[in-house]
């Protein structure tokens, strides 16, 4: 086996052909089939124990496939050692060599490779990151946002062909992460690398990456960008996990020109039909929070019939400065969640009064009558009752 | 506090009717010892530990009456100004020098090799393994040192240097598996797999990674080992035939007396020790700093 | 794509080798480390064990040599004859095992929670007094505690001491033993309490209020890895020491360590010494099992 590292310098597409892993109990990734284009952001998205750090791992080398391909442009990697592979990643709390200083950290990658001068492009690399200054620090010594920088540059300057980032920015606090998350973005424009990007932070992928794939239990739920699936979620899965959603069983009754009608609860709701999901009869109806307008129903006046329209009371208001969220009780008995813009006094809705609630059809999306509708939805959420997708599961299950 | 309205002047004639004002010496003793009761206790456990010490070091500065170096005669400098006037000092202390060195090599080499098989790889045996290197440690030295001395006089193997040397290869393999795999486990497996990502190979991976953030635990089994190793009485007793190491020379010495030439090598130890490990802690500290 | 899938299978076999060298690489590490104890611990054990069976070619004169017999009453005879050193072996072992706990306990507590920056110089202090010869520091303690000794003499001047003496009383073996393995048992000690998030204990006096109280429920419950590491590195050699019996106690207050050795080097009964030191090693490891499951720590196996 060829001991030099296969560092091509120019950026091909990876492709992951069936990939799976299986562990003595459980299966990890199942049959995983996905193209990641050269020079994109893609981050892999989804809860802890989903897979997406084991698929990452498996691109890297440091796990071995079950079943399965990984290739780099038509270069089948799949048998190959981490060491051995144009990949680099950086690892979830950085796993920097606390023994090394920031240089000889950067330059190790390099310094294994045999290049002679590391010295230029080592401190070329500190210069992108900013980090000139503390060449000679130990890792301890630095903060957490540096840490994470110097990993970045110990990976980015061996110009691997795929960069993978492991929840690169988890360790971090908030606003800390917002800083990173453009900073990572900014990187990324500049070396034209593809990153693949792993994370549990719904905001997180869809501030950096170009294009998302929803990971669970080991499948791709869906892939596209970001606007793409937040507005056209396909699973239950991800019209919670990404975003939050209401949702609502219901059967169809009728199809009309470009439009599905699907009776929920003795309410008729309207969704363009390349927005449905299933060519079946049984239809959950989706709406996202904040694409539903809420009224007093003392002013609301006659509903629009363009519109999706149904009823129900304030049970809670939470106001947020930049928005109001109110849970509003169905007439069945569902809380559905609603975020409402701070545009005027005017639309103060208080809390216990009739509300109608309206939203567009083409805001509507259906989703397969046989999802569980509370799948994405936090654990620890529903347990506490604070169910915001699904609404009240003893309702949603029964559809 | 009974009345906080109460005003100065009228407190002060009535100091002890209501107003427990200043508690008494006794009292705020007790208290200043109740709040720093750890303090005390591990103040009083260090001058335990140092007591016998201290002992050493003052009468090696004795000029001892007659053979026996129990009650202080004499300042005298003759012992540290002389340690070797009773060459079987000296030889004894190289012997067990030499015993040391080799013992510690070997049993530092053998057992980070199998603390690296338990933390680094999955294998059958695991639990025999283990128990394997726990038993030498949980068996009295007696029973080593007999057992042993029994193999040999089986084998009709000569008694001598090489039969301590392994001696003391064999109990101090499991004090050294133990501090180093204390060490291995405590490091991140992350840094190991950022290293082969990083195109170092097993090789490189080991010497540029795994092995330097290793070493502190290796350094400080390989010091464990040399201390049990030179130290080591009961089992060299059993397998030493002639050699005679410096804990043997103490106590065939005792029949006689010890000359105050043993308090200046104890003396000398203790001090070496410490010195080294403080210069140690020094040159830690400044290449933190740096 | 499917057409690239097979070349999976191809290169199959050249994983399978590296595999193979992998999965021995273990063994390979293991085996000079492990064959050395087989050999020189294991086989003695055995050999030890054969040697315990064996008679006196010439009944009664032990310089004649040996012969197997599967002499099992040697055992029986051994224990009639020693049980009470045995007895005092553990009883001395178990007391001085208790005692350097009380000691090493604060000393390591206070390390590792109250030495802030001096805690590395508290810990070189903790080792170094070990680092003087184990002989040596023991004849110092002969020195300390004869009987007109200061310390001796400040203590019967309090009226403290039952026969007036420490020196050759069983109280001298077991400072002595406790003394002696003092930093087995502080530095596990350390290690566990210093391995504690203090904020624990600091949520243990908010909830419980008494220190004593936070003590019992969550800072020793919590240090147990490092009580049940430091009593049985403590005990284990204690059982077996005959150096400060021999050197600190009376002739009564030998223990199974003195017998086994003069049995051994001075006696030469071989077969008695090894069937003691056989049954020496058979009841600590009981005991060291018994111990370990009981405090639920397998750390140490």
């Amino acid at each position: 086996m060829a001991r030099t590292p296969v560092v091509t310098g120019k950026v091909e597409d990876l492709h992951l052909i069936g990939l799976t892993k299986q562990f003595a109990t459980m299966t990890a990734v199942d049959s995983l089939d996905l193209t990641i284009p050269a020079g994109s952001f893609f981050a892999l998205l989804g809860p802890s124990g989903c897979g997406k750090t084991t698929t990452l791992r498996m691109v890297a080398g440091l796990e071995d496939p079950t079943a399965g391909a990984i290739l780099i442009g038509a270069q089948d990697v799949t048998q190959l050692r981490p060491y051995q592979r144009p990949v680099n990643t950086v690892f979830q709390s950085y796993a920097l060599f606390p023994h090394l200083d920031i240089f000889e950290n950067v330059a190790f990658g390099l310094r294994r490779r045999g290049v002679k001068d590391v010295k230029k492009p080592v401190e070329d690399m500190l210069e992108l990151v900013e980090l000139t200054a503390m060449a000679r620090r130990k890792p301890g010594q630095l903060s957490g946002g540096q840490q994470q920088r110097v990993a970045v540059a110990r990976a980015l300057i061996n110009q691997p062909d795929v960069l993978l980032l492991d929840e690169p920015l988890g360790a971090l606090d908030l606003k800390l992460r917002r800083q990173m998350q453009i900073e990572l973005k900014r990187i990324q424009t500049e070396v034209g690398i593809t990153f693949v990007h792993v994370t549990h932070d719904q905001e997180e992928a869809m501030t950096m990456a170009d294009t998302i794939a929803v990971m669970n239990e080991g499948r791709i739920e869906q892939m596209g960008s970001p606007a793409h699936i937040y507005e056209n979620p396909r699973t239950a899965f991800v019209a919670n996990f990404l975003g939050q959603s209401n949702l609502f069983p219901g059967s169809v009754v009728g199809r009309e020109s470009g439009f599905v009608v699907v009776s929920a609860f003795g309410t008729t709701f309207r969704i363009p039909t390349s927005r449905v999901a299933t060519t079946g009869d049984s239809v959950v109806v989706g709406v996202r929070p904040e694409k539903v307008t809420i009224r007093a129903a003392s002013r609301a006046g006659e509903p629009d019939p363009g519109r999706n329209s149904l009823t129900g009371v304030v049970t809670d208001a939470s106001f947020t400065g930049l928005s109001t969220q109110y849970l509003v009780r169905t007439a069945w008995g569902q809380e559905l969640q609603v975020f409402s813009q701070n545009l005027s006094a005017d639309d103060v809705v208080r809390l216990g009064e009739d509300v109608a609630l309206s939203f567009d059809p083409s805001h509507t999306f259906g989703l397969d009558g046989s999802e569980d509708l509370t799948a994405g939805v936090d654990k620890e959420l529903l347990e506490l009752g604070h169910v915001v997708g699904g609404g009240d599961s003893s309702v949603a299950v029964g559809g | 506090m009974s009345a906080p309205t109460v005003d100065r002047s009228s407190a002060s004639q009535q100091p002890r009717d209501n107003m427990p004002q200043r508690p008494g010496v006794l009292s705020r003793s007790l208290r200043w010892v109740r709040d720093h009761i750890i303090a005390i206790a591990a103040f009083l456990a260090l001058i335990y530990l140092f007591l016998p010490i201290a002992v050493v070091v003052i009468f090696s500065f004795n000029k001892p009456e007659g053979r026996q170096n129990v009650t202080w005669n004499q300042f005298s400098l003759d012992a540290w100004l002389n340690i070797c006037r009773d060459p079987t000092i000296c030889d004894s202390v190289g012997q067990s020098l030499q015993i040391a060195v080799i013992a510690t090599a070997v049993a530092t080499l053998l057992g980070t090799l199998i603390s690296f098989a338990l933390v680094r790889h999955r294998f059958k045996g695991r639990a025999a393994t283990n128990l394997l290197i726990f038993l030498p440690m949980a068996t009295p030295e007696v029973v080593l040192g007999a057992s042993l001395l029994a193999l040999f006089l089986n084998l009709g193997a000569p008694l001598g240097r090489g039969t301590i040397i392994v001696a003391h290869i064999m109990f101090c393999i499991s004090f050294v598996v133990v501090s180093v795999k204390a060490r291995l486990a405590g490091l991140d497996p992350r840094l190991e797999q950022a290293a082969s990502d990083l195109y170092a190979d097993e090789r490189a991976t080991f010497r540029y990674v795994t092995l330097p953030l290793a070493l502190p635990g290796i350094v400080s089994a390989a010091l464990l080992a040399f201390s049990l190793s030179f130290d080591d009485f009961i089992i060299t007793n059993f397998n030493n035939g002639t050699t005679v190491t410096f804990p043997l020379y103490v106590w065939g010495a005792a029949q006689r007396g010890i000359p105050p030439q043993v308090n200046v090598i104890g003396s000398i130890m203790f001090f070496a020790a410490l010195s080294i490990v403080v210069v140690a802690q020094i040159v830690g500290a400044a290449r933190r700093k740096k | 794509m499917p057409a690239i899938v097979p070349t999976t299978t191809t290169t199959g076999s050249v994983e399978a080798t590296v595999r193979r060298s992998k999965r021995s690489t273990p063994y390979v590490l293991l085996l000079p480390g492990l064959g050395w104890l087989a050999f020189f611990f294991v086989v003695p054990l055995f050999a030890s064990l054969a040697t315990s069976l064996q008679v006196p070619i010439e009944a009664g004169n032990p310089d004649g040599g040996f012969t197997q017999a599967f002499e099992i009453s040697n055992y029986t005879q051994a224990i009639a004859q020693y049980w009470p050193q045995f007895v005092r072996s553990y009883v001395f072992a178990g007391l001085a095992t208790i005692l350097a706990l009380a000691i090493a306990y604060p000393l390591a507590y206070f390390i590792a929670f109250k030495a802030g920056k001096y805690r590395n110089i508290m810990l070189v202090l903790v080792v170094a007094p070990f680092f003087c010869s184990f002989l040596i520091r023991t004849y110092a303690w002969k020195t300390i505690l004869a009987d007109q000794s200061p310390v001796t003499q400040f203590l019967n001047f309090l009226h403290l001491l039952p026969d007036d003496r420490i020196l050759n009383t069983p109280l001298a073996v077991i400072t002595g033993i406790a003394y002696n393995f003092l930093p087995f048992m502080t530095l596990p000690l350390y290690a566990a309490l210093e391995r504690i998030d203090f904020r624990l204990i600091e949520a243990g006096n908010d909830l419980y209020g008494s220190p004593w109280t936070t003590f019992r429920k969550v800072t020793f419950p919590l240090s147990l890895p490092g009580v049940v590491a430091g009593t049985l590195l403590t005990f284990i050699p204690a059982v077996g020491d005959f150096i400060n019996a021999q050197l600190l106690g009376s002739i009564k207050d030998k223990m199974i360590g003195n017998v086994i050795d003069s049995q051994f080097r001075i006696v030469r009964d071989y077969p008695t010494a090894s069937a003691l030191s056989f049954m020496l090693m058979v009841s600590v490891l009981a005991i060291v099992f018994v111990y370990i499951r009981r405090a639920g720590t397998e750390d140490l196996v």
